[in-house]
């Protein structure tokens, strides 16, 4: 348990370390989203390429997703995700606490 | 799928023929792929490729639900895990973001097909609403995060456990290396829809596996660490689960 602790400790700090690394260490990158990368090299390999079918919310809309719209978004999903995970770690916690380890 | 019943053998054949059908009709000259970005033929043919392993995975967690109906509550973590996990945005060495797939822990813990169905899920959200991936991508993108990556996290973690190597290593690999396989996996999708003129189909993954690989290798070890912290977590708090679905055998711990 308490080994576990440490380990848990260790991991955690770690992520942190590789994820904000790269924002200290390369100051004024622009960190735009690899997936616009790729479609980059397509073009520089079809040369101008026009995608032939855009995102449904962009048609209804008409017009680019706004940045802040769009982290809204990202938002949302994380906040169900994190939702989830943090209701099903108290319950699963809250069991082993109060029933014991005799049901494990 | 021993277990299965007649109806449901019968759809995922169906489903699985049709797929082979289609998939061998077509001559094939041929992360997340971007909306309109793959040529028509390419989005249909690998949308039909994804087909059975959806059939198969809905039955599977059809199955689990019934049989182990204590286990949801992993699986709706593991999905949940997929949700998070691919909303964040992380900065990396080189410049510019990209974000981890999530799609090991279910593998490994629901098995393969199941691991498609979360990532689905996942990946129709973003493309509605998010603009990021895509509809007509949605086949390429399921068959890269949701197909190939979880397959590789699987067999590596069987793999490990066959060879009695420490669980938690075991995992760390299966879902660091599933994370760099589906931005390969990416990497050849786009370079057989965009075979550069010079080199061909090889050079041209070449170069966008040169963009994807250096973004993606230290998020894969932040993916496999994340991985093993929450494993960690259920392993505590969450045994007779994971005894249920087989993931810890009965003598362990």
């Amino acid at each position: 348990m308490c080994k576990n602790k440490v380990t848990a400790f260790i991991l955690t700090a770690l992520v942190l370390l590789i994820a904000l690394v790269p924002l200290f260490a390369l100051k004024g990158a622009e960190f735009g989203g690899s997936d616009d990368a790729g479609s980059q090299i397509v073009e520089s390999i079809q040369g101008n390429y026009e995608p032939w079918f855009t995102p449904v919310l962009e048609t209804l809309i008409g017009g680019e997703l706004p940045g802040e719209i769009e982290s809204l978004f990202f938002c949302v999903q994380t906040g169900i995700g994190v939702g989830i995970i943090a209701y099903s770690f108290g319950y699963l916690a809250a069991r082993k606490k109060y029933k014991g380890d005799n049901q494990v | 799928m021993k277990n299965w019943t007649k109806p449901e053998k019968t759809v995922y054949f169906a489903v699985l023929t049709f797929s082979v059908f289609l998939g061998l009709t077509e001559d094939v000259s041929a992360m997340h792929i971007m909306e309109g970005y793959l040529p028509l033929v390419h989005c249909i043919l690998w949308g039909v490729i994804c087909l059975p392993f959806a059939a198969h995975g809905f039955i599977t967690l059809k199955h689990i639900s019934i049989e182990k109906p204590q286990t949801m509550i992993l699986l709706a973590m593991s999905g949940a895990f997929i949700f998070v996990i691919s909303s964040l945005k992380i900065p990396s060495v080189t410049g510019s973001c990209s974000h981890m797939t999530g799609t090991g822990l279910s593998a490994i813990l629901f098995g393969v097909s199941s691991a498609s169905v979360l990532g689905i899920i996942v990946l129709i959200f973003q493309a509605v609403l998010l603009a990021h991936g895509g509809l007509t991508t949605l086949g390429a993108n399921t068959f890269s995060m949701a197909i190939a990556g979880p397959i590789l996290a699987f067999l590596i973690y069987r793999l490990g456990q066959k060879r009695n190597i420490n669980r938690k290593i075991t995992v760390f690999f299966a879902a660091a290396l599933g994370d760099i396989f589906t931005y390969c996996i990416t990497s050849l999708q786009l370079a057989l829809a965009y075979p550069s003129n010079e080199g061909g189909i090889i050079f041209s993954a070449g170069k966008f596996l040169g963009v994807f690989a250096p973004t993606q290798i230290p998020l894969a070890v932040m993916e496999g660490l994340i991985t093993v912290l929450v494993v960690m977590g259920m392993e505590n708090f969450a045994l007779p689960e994971l005894r249920a679905l087989g993931f810890v055998g009965k003598e362990e711990l």
